[in-house]
């Protein structure tokens, strides 16, 4: 058995080694050697191929090292013909001719080999890549490059970028390709050179200026560090600015999660405990949005806005009807009986979908960061998820200030039986009420799915930080949550590089034990008769 | 052995106590007797969480199980008797699994058990399996620093996963500054105190150029450590992440880096942890590039792996579904079992343990897998980039296959203790240095000696 | 000490007692003297498994206490629990000795390999029982105290109180997982051997455990009683419908809030201390606010302020959970959602009220016929 097998692997080795030769024979493509050079087992000889390439006047060198890149690039094994694989799931891909980039059909992955890179490729390719894109059309592309080239310039390298500044149109490209060849001169030991990385925050010149600083020329160094310390002090001030961003991102996200807890909970006196599978609910329908659209993520993560909240607030009625209705005025048995249905909510996910995690993609728009500088960017998904956080929170306060619901369910809260005589249906309002609680969790669902795991799992790890929140802030008052989630952020996030994760979240939950104690009602305590019920 | 059997005999002079009640025994025995045929199906048992937090892990491994107990019975089963599984759900709950267990071996009298992921739920069902003298083929990589008599790990032990891994990064990519991120468990914690002597040992890596840090279970925000990850691999060193962080984690953490703008060229992260089940869950369209280490990947071009990758995907009848590490884990040891069975041409435990080292059986990557007498297994060690249709790229192998070492060679704890499972040293922890055999056995054996 | 002789007095509690000594009765009988095979025969298994119900059913006593007659409804009375488990885990572990895998003398396996070089402050006594034994009641005591001191003097009360508790246990779940605590990280305490000599693999000392724990239930209970049946016990309630009038009335309510829950506390501790040497391993999981909110439903599921209610809701959910995960896995989730819905919202008085409902119901009749004789 074995034998035989290993007979037909060594046939075929042999065959393959032939059928390129003959290939090779028949159409004397200039591409097909260079490619050939590509299918290699050892990783320097690739990279000595694509430096051949990337050399070549060959106008699809470019294509074809982005395509190696992407790792699309693959061979035949039977025919020793190139391709580019167009779609790699499922277990026949469609690819293109690599020379011709004509069709080449539907090919089983059985079949293909794969023109294999590792990081370091990855890394040599996008170099090569940023040194041919220095010459592009496009100024964003050159920009793009010319950072890429931040550390990297050589010998070779440094005479051209000369000539290219010279030409370049755009100042930032300019500013970026100065900088780049000073911390090449600087590393050469040019001292005028200094001068010219004065004030950028960017790691690559900060190795440079480091190193610089240590070297045997007094001068060098000394005017490298004064550089340096300048660098210091500004990436202080960045740091700590970052640390705030990171905290004000947490927090919205324990806004988010609480919000909507502090309506069924602080309104309604309702001890959810399925409001984080209400969020799930919210999540999973981003990621059905996404099945239901393949390809547009960000149409998808736009239409679930309205669907999670949709699909949580039926959920919410479906709660409230079949379970809490019963359990009025006994809020500590809400508590058990909701936490049976996130429990069955739970199961019934793991049990119709799926017990593994779902892929929401991030759509383009949403990933990467805003740069402000070059110590300091904004996760974009973050950014988003704050300003989404905000939107809820005003659109909340307006409900519940400007609309008639808001001001029934104020009413039906200070005093139930007063606001029924005068006309309010009590029922409809706690509806009403807990749609828009379950709703706003399904708003934070469809935020988190940007964030974090789709799956079943999801609720659980928001349900007791969304709780400490609420109560934090002080029941039934949405300011309250909104400033005892961002401060409950900020305060673990300077905590934790300080402490490690673990005791930041630790010191976090025994802080808010200790306040409870000193305030029993939280930061914003709800005044009048309805707080002694 | 030595308690299976005063255990016996309790029960025997317990009966004997009462001569009416052995009467009836014995008549109740005489009674199920004929039952008790040839042809009785040798009992599988599956020990995997299907429901609770472990249920997204070890519900595959349940499913595989039952895959390879399918397959055999087409093929007659084993000594002309037909395989039987007998599933249960510890419910990801760690007394659970040693109740189960014991539920196993004492009431459904299996005959091998394949079970647990987590550590913590093999360290509870240790003493359970030790006590009843049971079989238990475990299929995850762990810590190890552990042998057992009644347990074969099947998985990789560090030195089969992490420290190859760590010569990848430093030979091949040149890394020289170390981020051992992981969870705040056993696993994590074992590893990166081997992995961090051992990089100090090897390579003289200095102690600020490695970097620690450890996050609780299901950790998602990330954005601070992402961020100081960043800044200790912006000093002009190459930088790696050599990763041990646990399951749900891993999603938020990846998306962090790809947000923070980390890529793959410039930080590679090596995962442990992280397989193309885990991946399914992911957008690893950012992710191409990150490295995992494992002792098998789905994308292997072998045969019998597309055998077993289609065999799978219609045991499951989903198109999508994936295989990984834990699997092939599974499908070794289910392999050896049966062949030692075959040897042993019994199911006894006393004689399939003893058959059982030595036996050799093909892997799924195109090798052969081999017991050891410390019952760790031979593996080969892949290196895998992920791509972007969530499997992974082999860029780096080791030669030849590993062995498991049970005893790590970098812990001051465990440097001279090897496991040898022959008669007639048969001992999980024999001190080199010392020439003794160590901790219980040594005591069991002087409080046996005392007896007689 | 009159007010402990006054549970004696109740029918209710005879008959509890009468029960629960005849099935530890029952189940030792059928375990020693029923030979292996017959139906009757009661495994090693079993027995150890009614061990850990049992341990359970203390522990739902403990919270039925604070619960059904203080009002306080804990969600972390598995912290209680859990630090009794690890006092008496850390006692196992000392009792190990160089029987670890690495036959250190002093130190775990876990501080072995983890590279502890010598035994944390906090370890030490532990290996006497003299010590330990008193810690799985004062440990979960102490933390009961300081958190009740703070909690009812500032008069945290309700949601706010559940909540907090919550956090409590959960706090210390994730302090407990650290590996820097010292007490096994995740893996927590495993691989114990002796109990006061007698190797915890037999089966007599598995039976033994079994019939402490009964009795521990059994005295658990007793106690209870006791308390609520004592005056202190009827202030109790009182400040459970009306606090401020009871503090009007003059009473100091948060010192016996205080007391209760402390003594509630420490009966948690020692059933989590009986449940760890019968199932062979303590972790931060029994921390986790899961938990001990599963132990409240139990709790309702019985009948909530009977305390043999909390007894027969722990013991029914757990054989239930038995049961249900060993046939269908995927429906034990449902079924115990299901089941705390179901019991809130149709049964708000749980198993008890049924049973109490049915037993007045028959006297009614009895007397009824009584009467129309008569």
């Amino acid at each position: 058995m074995r034998i035989t097998r290993f007979l037909t692997a060594w046939l075929t080795v042999l065959l393959l080694a032939w059928l390129p030769l003959a290939a090779l024979a028949q159409q004397d493509d200039p591409g097909q050697a260079l490619l050939e050079s590509l299918d290699t087992r050892a990783y320097d000889d690739k990279a000595a191929a694509i430096q051949t390439i990337a050399a070549s006047e060959d106008e699809r060198a470019r294509r074809w090292l982005e395509t190696l890149l992407d790792g699309k690039l693959q061979r035949h094994k039977d025919t020793g013909r190139f391709v580019i694989v167009i779609d790699n799931s499922g277990r026949n891909w469609p690819a293109i001719d690599a020379l011709t980039f004509e069709d080449a059909g539907e090919i089983s992955r059985r079949d293909l080999d794969r023109i294999g890179i590792n990081n370091a490729l990855r890394n040599q390719l996008r170099s090569v890549l940023a040194v041919i894109d220095l010459y592009a059309e496009s100024a964003d592309v050159r920009l793009a490059s010319a950072m890429r080239l931040l550390g990297e310039v050589d010998e070779t390298l440094a005479g051209s970028i000369d000539d290219l500044i010279e030409e370049e149109p755009d100042a930032e490209v300019r500013r970026r390709l100065t900088q780049a060849l000073a911390i090449y001169r600087v590393e050469n030991g040019e001292t005028e050179a200094v001068e010219a990385l004065a004030g950028s925050l960017h790691p690559r010149v900060r190795v440079a200026l480091g190193r610089a600083a240590a070297s045997d020329d007094p001068i060098l160094a000394q005017s490298a560090q004064a550089g340096l310390d300048d660098i210091e002090q500004n990436l202080r001030i960045n740091r700590a600015a970052e640390t705030l961003y990171f905290g004000l991102s947490m927090g919205s996200v324990l806004v988010l999660a609480a919000i909507g807890l502090a309506i069924t909970f602080g309104v309604m006196g309702v001890i959810n405990m399925a409001h984080g599978e209400l969020m799930m609910l919210g999540a999973y329908t981003t990621w059905a949005m996404q099945q239901l659209l393949p390809g547009q993520p960000g149409l998808a993560l736009i239409l679930s806005i309205p669907a999670g909240f949709l699909v949580a607030a039926l959920a919410g009625v479906a709660i409230e009807r079949s379970v809490i209705q019963f359990l009025k005025g006994r809020p500590l048995e809400t508590l058990l009986a909701t936490f049976g249905v996130s429990l069955i909510l739970q199961q019934l996910v793991r049990t119709v979908i799926s017990p593994l995690n779902r892929t929401v993609i991030t759509p383009e728009w949403m990933s990467g960061s805003l740069v402000l500088n070059d110590a300091l960017s904004l996760t974009l998904n973050r950014l988003y998820v704050m300003g989404f956080a905000l939107v809820v929170f005003v659109g909340l306060m307006l409900i519940m200030r400007r609309t008639r619901l808001g001001l029934e369910v104020r009413a039906v809260t200070q005093n139930r039986a007063m606001a029924r005589s005068m006309g309010i249906r009590a029922t409809r309002v706690d509806i009403m009420t807990f749609a828009l609680g379950s709703g706003v969790a399904g708003l934070a669902g469809v935020a988190l799915s940007q964030l974090t795991n789709v799956g079943p799992n999801l609720g659980q790890s928001y349900i007791i930080d969304s709780f400490m929140v609420v109560v934090f802030g002080g029941v039934g008052n949405l300011w309250g949550t909104l400033v005892a989630g961002l401060s409950l952020g900020v305060i673990n996030q300077v905590l934790e590089p300080w402490a490690g994760a673990v005791l930041a979240k630790i010191m976090v939950l025994v802080f808010i034990i200790l306040f409870i104690q000193k305030r029993p009602r939280g930061l914003f305590p709800q005044k009048g008769r309805a707080a002694e019920g | 052995m030595r308690t299976m059997q005063t255990r016996k005999e309790n029960r025997v002079k317990n009966s004997t106590l009462s001569p009416r009640w052995l009467a009836v025994a014995l008549a109740s025995l005489g009674m199920a007797a004929p039952a008790l045929a040839q042809e009785d199906p040798i009992k599988v048992g599956i020990l995997h969480s299907l429901s609770g937090t472990m249920a997204i892990s070890e519900s595959t491994l349940k499913d595989t199980v039952e895959m390879l107990i399918e397959q055999q019975n087409e093929q007659g089963g084993l000594l002309g008797r037909q395989l039987e599984a007998v599933v249960v759900d510890p419910a990801s709950n760690w007394p659970l699994f040693a109740e189960r267990a014991r539920e196993l071996l004492e009431q459904k009298e299996v005959d091998v058990i394949f079970g647990n992921w987590t550590s913590v739920s093999r360290k509870a069902v240790l003493p359970v399996v030790e006590e009843l003298n049971g079989l238990l083929f475990y299929p995850v990589q762990y810590e190890g620093e552990e042998s057992s008599q009644n347990v074969f790990y099947t998985g990789a032990a560090p030195n089969q996963q992490a420290i190859p891994a760590v010569n990848y990064l430093h030979d091949q990519v040149g890394v020289e500054r170390w981020v051992l991120a992981g969870t705040d468990y056993v696993y994590p914690r074992t590893t990166n105190r081997i992995l961090e002597a051992y990089l100090k040992e090897e390579y003289g890596v200095a102690d600020e150029d490695i970097m620690v840090n450890y996050t609780p279970f299901g950790h998602s925000d990330w954005q601070n450590i992402v961020s100081e990850i960043n800044r200790f691999g912006s000093e002009g060193k190459k930088t790696a992440v050599v990763s041990t962080i646990n399951g749900d984690a891993n999603v938020p953490f990846y998306r962090e880096l790809s947000n923070q703008g980390i890529d793959a060229a410039d930080i590679p992260v090596v995962a442990f942890s992280v397989g193309e089940q885990e991946l399914s869950g992911i957008d690893t369209g950012p992710l191409v590039g990150h490295l995992a280490a494992w002792n098998y990947f789905m994308s292997v071009d072998n045969d019998d792996n597309y055998d077993f990758i289609d065999a799978w995907i219609e045991h499951t009848g989903d198109e999508e579904s994936v295989t990984n590490d834990p699997m092939e884990a599974h499908y070794i040891g289910f392999n050896m079992w049966a062949e030692a069975v075959r040897k042993a041409g019994t199911t006894e435990v006393d004689a399939v343990k003893d058959a059982i080292i030595g036996v050799t059986v093909p892997n799924l990557t195109g090798g052969y897998a081999a017991m050891m007498p410390n019952h760790h297994i031979t593996k080969p060690v892949l290196i895998g980039e992920i791509q972007d249709n969530g499997q992974f790229d082999v860029v780096w192998q080791t030669p030849s296959t590993v062995a498991g070492d049970a005893w790590s060679d970098y812990l001051p704890g465990s440097r001279d203790l090897i496991a040898d499972w022959r008669k007639p040293m048969a001992c999980g922890n024999f001190n080199v240095a010392e020439g003794t055999c160590g901790g219980s056995t040594a005591a069991e054996e002087a409080e046996a000696a005392l007896a007689e | 000490m009159h007010w402990l002789g006054q549970p004696f007095k109740e029918r209710s509690t005879l008959i509890f007692l009468g029960v629960l000594l005849t099935a530890l009765v029952a189940v030792t009988v059928l375990h020693l003297v029923v030979p292996q095979g017959h139906p009757l025969y009661v495994s090693a298994y079993t027995v150890n498994l009614f061990g850990k119900y049992l341990s359970y059913a203390l522990l739902a006593v403990a919270v039925d206490l604070v619960w059904g007659y203080l009002g306080i409804l804990s969600l972390g009375h598995g912290a209680f629990f859990a630090l009794g488990g690890y006092a008496m885990g850390m006692y196992l572990m000392r009792q190990i000795g160089e029987r670890g895998v690495y036959g250190h003398p002093v130190l775990p396996d876990f501080m072995v390999f983890l590279n502890w070089d010598s035994l944390p402050w906090y370890w030490y006594g532990f290996d006497s029982a003299w010590i330990a034994f008193p810690m799985v009641m004062l440990a979960p005591g102490l933390l009961a105290l300081v958190f009740g001191f703070l909690a009812f003097r500032s008069r945290v009360t309700g949601v706010y109180l559940s909540i907090i508790t919550q956090a409590m246990t959960f706090a210390l779940m994730l302090a407990f997982f650290r590996n820097e605590m010292g007490f096994g990280g995740n893996n927590g305490l495993t691989d114990f051997r002796d109990i006061l000599g007698f190797d915890l693999r037999s089966d007599q000392v598995r039976l033994g455990l079994f019939l402490a724990t009964g009795i521990a239930l059994a005295l658990g209970f007793v106690l209870c009683r006791a308390i609520v049946t004592s005056k202190l016990g009827r202030v109790c309630v009182a400040a459970r419908d009306a606090e401020a009038r009871t503090r009007f009335l003059g009473y100091r309510v948060e010192r016996v809030q205080l007391f209760v829950f402390v003594v509630s506390a420490m009966l948690a501790g020692v059933a989590g201390a009986l449940y760890v040497p019968q199932v062979g391993i303590i972790n931060p999981s029994e921390f986790s606010p899961l938990f001990s909110i599963e132990i409240v439903v139990w709790v309702a599921l019985g009948g909530r302020a009977t305390l043999y209610g909390a007894v027969i809701g722990a013991i029914l959910v757990n054989y239930a959970k038995t049961v249900f995960t060993g046939i269908m896995p995927d429906a034990w989730l449902f079924a115990l959602g299901g089941l705390f819905v179901l019991v809130t919202v149709l049964l708000p008085k749980g198993i008890a009220g049924v049973l109490a409902y049915r037993v007045r119901k028959r006297g009614v009749t009895e007397n009824d016929g009584k009467e129309a004789t008569a």
